[in-house]
């Protein structure tokens, strides 16, 4: 039935699609190896450049700020997605009873996903003011802490400070979807397992975790992938500091691009965190194609 | 099932909860937009504004005065490059999208696809800077619609295939047998369909394009081009004392999407998590 005309089509049809992403990622990708193993700069000045082999990753290999900085990474992507997932599931949980004012809470929480993602920083980077912050005032008022505290100026709460700015923009997005499979969850299941005496939290973990498990794992692994490359609400709410306490793989890159402009050494780096990144792909792949294959809906 | 008294008491805590959680921080940051900035130096704050102030909007939304130009310039630029790259990365995308789902693209390109636009920015962002550099396009709207299509052009084509796949395919075959082509087939066929969805997939692309930073804040810098979220981050990092204007800023901001999210609440889960939820 497909002819040959129709397979020669189908490249017709494609070829403005991969033309634009070739120009503006793969071709960049290529490029961004190739600079990894010279010892180019940016400068105004044109410079002799080198191919210097894997020089630039045995340093970053060896360099005990960028593990840290990768540390960090991870840090903020398990936690952060972590916390979206447990708040997101029992929001879903309690959106799934029935009770007064259910629709009205269902939209609520759309707001903060639609909060652009530098508002958000910003308006935390407020919130958390050492003098005149929300948070600061509240604590006080209820009586919490009895001296104001600079809590994205403290190395030991800074990060811990983005990361709940982050939970609150990003939560929603697991709560709907981990919803949206609730709702696909036969009543019978529950109902038979209840007749035989499992509790509400043995129905939760046996029944509703495992049904609504595939859905789960794409989003949160699609929640992964954002949060690894996580860039914005850092460069708005600390910079990266205090004393690097918050300064993540993505912003080392930047700094060593645009703040040192070593674009080889930089380069590295990247590549080593694309790398990372596309671990998590791979997985993301495999999680969508198992969803997508289970159940013919 | 019924509930009891203590079930009904923990279950409108737990939603009163949520409910303060989530609009607590956006209805501090509306009260703060609208309070006299004497007011926003309480120590401790009294949290209700002694007056209710609306100038910092009429100064934003007037090109008289420094904030305001550079509000209203952002807000422009943000909307050209947010809506160009969003009819873009549509135009590509649909005859892609067809390709995918009527001429059996493979699947494994679809995630290559997908794939690039997951990458960390940081992947791309100095090949890309060097060449718009030297191209002298450093600092222009229209590089930023190239760089968003490209991002958005995945995702977009995902969505629309997805749609696609689930329209009768009688009807296209009935058109071919009558003799027409395949672009007029979509053109006239396909697109009249998929109406809907493509509005869904343009409102969910406009506002990946309306949120991003990184590739903004790189490649441009000045009123010129620079986008609301840079611009945003310019009135954060300093020159502005107020911290009402820039929670101004922020609302002002926020408001395109909030409206947009709330109309289209039922696509976004299949729209951002394709093929993760399926119905």
């Amino acid at each position: 039935m497909l002819g040959r005309r129709q397979k020669r089509e189908k490249w017709i049809l494609l070829a403005p699609a991969l033309a634009v992403l070739a120009l503006i990622t793969l071709i960049p990708l290529a490029n961004t190896l190739w600079l990894s193993f010279t010892d180019t700069r940016i400068s105004a000045l044109p410079e002799p450049v080198h191919f210097i082999g894997l020089e630039n990753y045995v340093y970053a290999l060896t360099d005990p700020d960028f593990q840290d900085a990768l540390f960090r990474t991870l840090y903020f992507t398990i936690v952060s997605v972590g916390l979206e997932g447990v708040l997101g599931v029992a929001v879903a949980v309690l959106l799934n009873q029935e009770f007064r004012g259910r629709t009205l809470l269902r939209a609520l929480i759309i707001l903060p996903w639609a909060v652009p993602t530098i508002v958000n920083a910003v308006a935390w980077r407020l919130i958390y003011h050492p003098d005149y912050g929300a948070l600061n005032s509240l604590l006080f008022q209820l009586g919490i802490i009895s001296d104001y505290r600079s809590w994205i100026g403290d190395p030991a709460t800074a990060m811990n400070m983005v990361v709940l700015a982050d939970v609150w923009k990003n939560f929603p997005l697991v709560a709907y979807v981990a919803l949206a499979a609730l709702q696909t969850v036969p009543e019978d299941l529950s109902k038979a397992a209840a007749i035989e005496g499992a509790g509400p939290w043995k129905r939760f973990c046996s029944i509703t975790l495992p049904w609504i498990a595939g859905p789960l794992m794409v989003v949160m692994v699609l929640r992964t992938i954002e949060a690894f490359r996580v860039f914005d609400i850092i460069y708005v709410m600390t910079g990266g500091g205090p004393a690097d306490s918050t300064k993540t793989a993505s912003f080392y890159v930047y700094q060593e691009y645009f703040n040192y402009l070593r674009s080889g050494s930089g380069a590295s780096y990247a590549v080593l965190v694309a790398g990372i990144s596309a671990v998590l792909i791979v997985f993301y792949y495999s999680a969508t194609k198992r969803q997508t294959a289970g159940g013919a809906a | 099932m019924k509930r009891s008294l203590v079930q009904s008491i923990l279950l409108y805590g737990c939603a009163l909860l949520l409910a303060a959680f989530t609009a607590g921080p956006l209805l501090w940051l509306a009260v703060m937009s609208i309070s006299a900035p004497t007011d926003l130096t309480e120590v401790p704050l009294h949290w209700i504004p002694s007056q209710v102030d609306f100038s910092r909007y009429a100064n934003l939304l007037s090109l008289e005065g420094g904030n305001g130009e550079r509000f209203l310039m952002a807000l422009r630029n943000s909307l050209l490059t947010a809506g160009g790259a969003t009819a873009a990365a549509l135009l590509l995308a649909i005859p892609a999208a067809y390709a995918f789902s009527r001429r059996q693209a493979s699947i494994v390109l679809l995630f290559a696809f997908l794939a690039t636009i997951m990458m960390p920015p940081i992947t791309y962002v100095l090949p890309l800077y060097s060449t718009f550099s030297s191209l002298g396009l450093l600092n222009h709207t229209v590089t930023l619609i190239i760089v968003y299509t490209a991002m958005l052009l995945p995702f977009a084509t995902w969505l629309m295939k997805a749609n696609i796949d689930v329209l009768p395919v009688e009807v296209e075959q009935a058109a071919f047998m009558e003799g027409a082509g395949t672009a007029y087939t979509i053109r006239q066929v396909v697109l009249p369909l998929a109406l809907p969805a493509i509005a869904a997939t343009a409102m969910l692309s406009f506002l990946v394009a309306w949120d991003e930073f990184f590739y903004a804040l790189i490649f441009t810098n000045d009123l010129s081009a620079k986008t609301l979220p840079v611009a945003i981050a310019d009135f954060s990092a300093g020159r502005v004392t107020d911290y009402g204007v820039i929670a101004s800023v922020g609302v002002l901001a926020t408001l395109p999407p909030a409206i947009l999210a709330i109309a289209f609440q039922k696509f976004i889960v299949s729209g951002l998590v394709a093929g993760s939820v399926k119905g």
